[in-house]
Parts: structure tokens; sequence; C-alpha cells
């Protein structure tokens, strides 16, 4: 386990934050990207 | 355009035009300062600057929606737009008209809330000063806020988020030059800075404003 | 429907969907190396730990303002030469914008609570920081709001020419008004004045790794924007027959 002293709650408090804030920005993108392919398929397969 | 600028001072100020409104809204913000933060002169006197300058900032924001909705509603605004002056006059004589009917009345009844707020007699004229050199910037960047937001539903909400942020600018260097001044110090260069930002943006927003105006006229 | 509306979306789907793989796997290569080299640095002798932070705070600051900068010129590009990617790829890029903005504020703030004893300080960086957050507010704001895509776009372009004049204004106003406590530029290039390489390299990599992150994100979201567009186009061919 690597050494982080008295700031290990900030530490890992801060990579904790900027990964929920990153997960969630890449999750949206990825669900709004599968949905608008999914609408567009079934679009096109009727018309 | 000085019947437009007629016009629109009428129009502001006949029954229902909301002329007043906005020092209304002034004094009430000003008297429910000091019940929120307590009523020493101590604690007053260093906000003071500050709530007086956000105050007016709020007050011009109130009526900013009405600069282009009631012409857009009936139709005139697509009148002007043809109309043989070009867009980014009208956009100019609709924001002076803001200010006069909203502004100029803060301006004469800002003193008057100063002391209401504790503010040094000393920082009076620079109050009025910074104010009446600030807020032609403010009624100029509402313009073009209610030019972009013209013509959406709850445009309101957004006006605000939009415009608040530009104001930022201004509300600093005024609320600086009255705060140095109200502490004996020199409050030109603020003061020549807010000058300047006002001067930059009564140049050249107009003209974003107008090509706001005529994207949502399409 | 003229010759361009068609053909660039086309050829940019083709072209980005072929780019896709190769820039998320070295998105994914460098943000971890980075991160976890960054993450394995010794302790600074003066900020212990925290020092730790900077692998994230830096990237995703100068991110913040690069993705404005990067909307700056797509919005010029749409208004002046009328490219529908180009406006797509500025409405794509503003939540990634806002988000880099929102993680170099956190881990600023989590940073100076140890560091400068309060979560808050209203340091002309952050306050900065701040205002450009609400500038991406208001323009993700008015592209939602606004019905007619192109009217969207025309407006937010107009908006993000104005906003990125005040943004500039904004920064310099407020070192008037206060000056701070936040240190200087982190890779100043004046000797003596450097980091020393042991995090120097780490943060490079994970600069890199927030860049072509972006750079991932963007294409997908533009590529969504173009099928959304291009959806909302079929449906209205269908209700015209």
């Amino acid at each position: 386990m690597i050494e982080l002293g008295k700031y290990a709650v900030t530490v890992w408090m801060a990579y904790g934050v900027s990964a929920i804030l990153l997960v969630g920005l890449i999750w949206h993108t990825v669900a709004a990207n599968a949905r608008a392919r999914r609408e567009l398929k079934k679009q096109e397969d009727h018309g | 355009m000085i019947a437009l600028l007629k016009r629109d001072l009428v129009l502001a100020t006949r029954a229902g035009g909301g002329f007043g409104l906005a020092v209304a809204f002034f004094l009430i913000l000003c008297s429910l300062v000091p019940f929120g933060v307590g009523p020493q002169s101590a604690t007053l006197r260093p906000v003071a600057p500050g709530i007086l300058w956000v105050g007016a900032l709020l007050s011009c924001l109130l009526s900013l929606d009405r600069i282009f909705a009631l012409d857009h509603e009936d139709g005139s605004l697509d009148l002007l737009a043809t109309a043989p002056i070009p867009l980014e006059g009208v956009v100019a004589i609709k924001a002076l008209a803001h200010w006069l009917t909203t502004a100029v009345p803060l301006i004469i009844a800002a003193p008057l809330f100063g002391v209401l707020l504790q503010l040094p007699a000393a920082a009076m004229p620079m109050l009025v000063a910074s104010l009446a050199i600030g807020t032609p910037a403010l009624s100029v960047l509402g313009a073009f806020g209610a030019a972009v937001t013209v013509g959406l539903r709850r445009g309101g909400l957004l006006l605000s988020l939009l415009v608040l942020p530009l104001y930022i600018p201004t509300l600093i260097f005024g609320t600086e030059a009255i705060r140095r001044s109200a502490e004996g110090g020199q409050a030109g260069v603020a003061l020549m800075l807010l000058a300047g930002i006002s001067a930059a943006v009564l140049a050249l927003v107009p003209f974003a404003a107008a090509a706001a105006l005529r994207i949502n006229l399409r | 429907m003229s010759i361009w509306e068609y053909a660039n979306p086309v050829k940019f789907m083709r072209v980005s969907g072929a780019m896709l793989p190769w820039t998320v796997a070295a998105a994914v290569l460098c943000c971890v190396a980075g991160v976890v080299w960054g993450f394995l640095t010794p302790l600074d002798y003066k900020q212990g730990a925290t020092v730790k932070i900077l692998f994230l705070h830096v990237p995703a600051a100068m991110m913040a303002i690069n993705i404005w900068v990067m909307m700056l010129v797509a919005s010029l590009i749409w208004l002046i030469r009328r490219h529908h990617v180009s406006a797509l790829a500025a409405k794509a890029a503003a939540p990634v914008g806002a988000v880099m903005t929102l993680i170099a504020l956190a881990t600023g703030a989590i940073w100076g609570q140890p560091m400068w004893g309060s979560w808050w300080e209203w340091d002309p960086r952050l306050t900065s920081f701040l205002i450009l957050f609400l500038f991406y507010v208001g323009y993700i704001a008015l592209w939602s709001a606004v019905e007619d895509p192109d009217s969207a776009a025309d407006l937010t372009g107009v908006l993000c020419l104005v906003g990125s004049v005040f943004a500039l204004l904004s920064r310099y106003a407020v070192l008037f008004w206060n000056q701070g406590l936040h240190q200087g530029a982190s890779l100043s290039v004046a000797p003596g004045e450097r980091m020393s390489a042991i995090y120097r390299y780490p943060l490079y990599l994970s600069m890199l790794g927030f860049f072509l992150l972006f750079l991932a994100l963007l294409l997908i979201r533009t590529r969504t924007e173009i099928r959304k567009r291009r959806l909302a186009a079929l449906i209205a061919r269908e209700m015209r027959t």
C-alpha cells in the first residue's frame, strides 16, 4: 500500500469525486449514443 | 429613431408598463438586507456598496424581458426589422429606453438607499457616479440577453442565467470604486475601468444583439 | 439540401468511426498510466500526499479552458462557413467542458481544505473558474431551450463569442478585485521555477490522457448529435409524405 500520510482522506476524496464525475460523463455519453443509434436504426428500418 | 424612443418611453410609463417597479424592488431589497445581516452599522457599512450594486443589477434584470418580448408578441418587432433604420440602432434605442425608465430612477434614488445601509456620506458621489457610468452597460448587455431569448417559452429564467455572468466585470469595478472611496482611497482607476467597459459594451454589443435578433426573426 | 449539408456529416461519420477505437484505447491507456504514475510519486516535502491531486486538477483545469477555446473556434467556423458538424461539435464539447471545470473546482476545493484551511477561498483563479462554469451552464441551457436547430446553433455561437470576451474580462477584473493565494502556473517555463521531473513527466502524461479522453468523448458525442439530427430529418420527411 502506498504511503499517503495524514492527507489520505483528502487524496482519496479528490480521486473519488473526479472518478464519479468522469464516469457519469462517460456513461451519459455512451448511453446517449447508444440510444441515438438504436432510434435511428429503427427509423431507417421502417422507412 | 426619436419616435421609437418616445413610443417606448410612453409604453413604459403608462399604466401597466411597470415604471417604478424597479425602484420599489430596490427599496424592498435594501430594507430586507438589514433583517438578514443585522442592523448594526458596523456590519452594514462594509457590505453596503456590494448590496447597492447587486440590488441595481437585480432591479435592472426584472424589466429586461420586456425590452423585446411585447414587440415580438404583437409583431411590431418584425416591422422594426424591415424599417429603414438599422437593427443595431433599434437595439441601441431600446436599451436607451430601458436605461431611462429603469436605471435613471435607480440612480436618483440610490443615495437614499445608501443612507438606509449606512454608506458613509463621502462615498455618496461615487455611488451615483459609478451607477451612472455602469448602468448603461447593464442595459445594453440586458438587451443582448433579451434579444437572444426573445421568442422562447420560459425565456425569463434563461435570460437571467445568460445575462448575470456578463454583469460580473461591471459589478466588480462598480463596487470597488464605491468601496475605495468609502475607505478614503483613490477610486479613479476603478471608475475609469468601469467607464472603459461601458464604452466598449455600448460600442460593440448592439451588433451582437442585432445579430441575435435577426436569427430569432428568421 | 446542398451537397455540403449531406456530404460533410457522412464523411465525418466515416472518418470518426475509423478513428474512434484508437482514440478510446489511447485515452484509456494515457489516463490510467498518467494518473497511476502520478499516484505512485513520492510525497512532496511541503504538501505531503496532497501533491497527488495535482495529476487530476491541472489537466482538468487545462481542458476546461481549452475546451471553451475549441467551442469558440467551432462556433466561428459555423457562423462563417456554416459547417453543420462544427456547430454540433461545439454543442457536444460543452458538457465535457462543464464537467472538466467541475472537476478542477472540486479537486481544488478538496486540496484547499487542508492547505488553506477552508473549502472555498474567493481567490482569483477559483473565482474565474466558477465564472467559466456559469458560462458553460448558460451555453448548455441555451442549446436546450431553442427548438429550431439552426437558430440554436447561431444563437449559441453568438453567445459563445460574447461569453469568451466576458470570461476573459472577468478573469482580469477578478485579479483587480482580490489578489490570491493560488500558486502561479504549474508548468512555468522560467528556469528554477519548474517543478521537479518526478512530478512533471507523470503530469504531462495525464494531461495527454485528459486531452485524448476529451477527443474520444467529443467524437462520440458529435456522432450522437449527427444521428439525432438525421433521425429528426427522417421523421420530418415521413411526416411530409
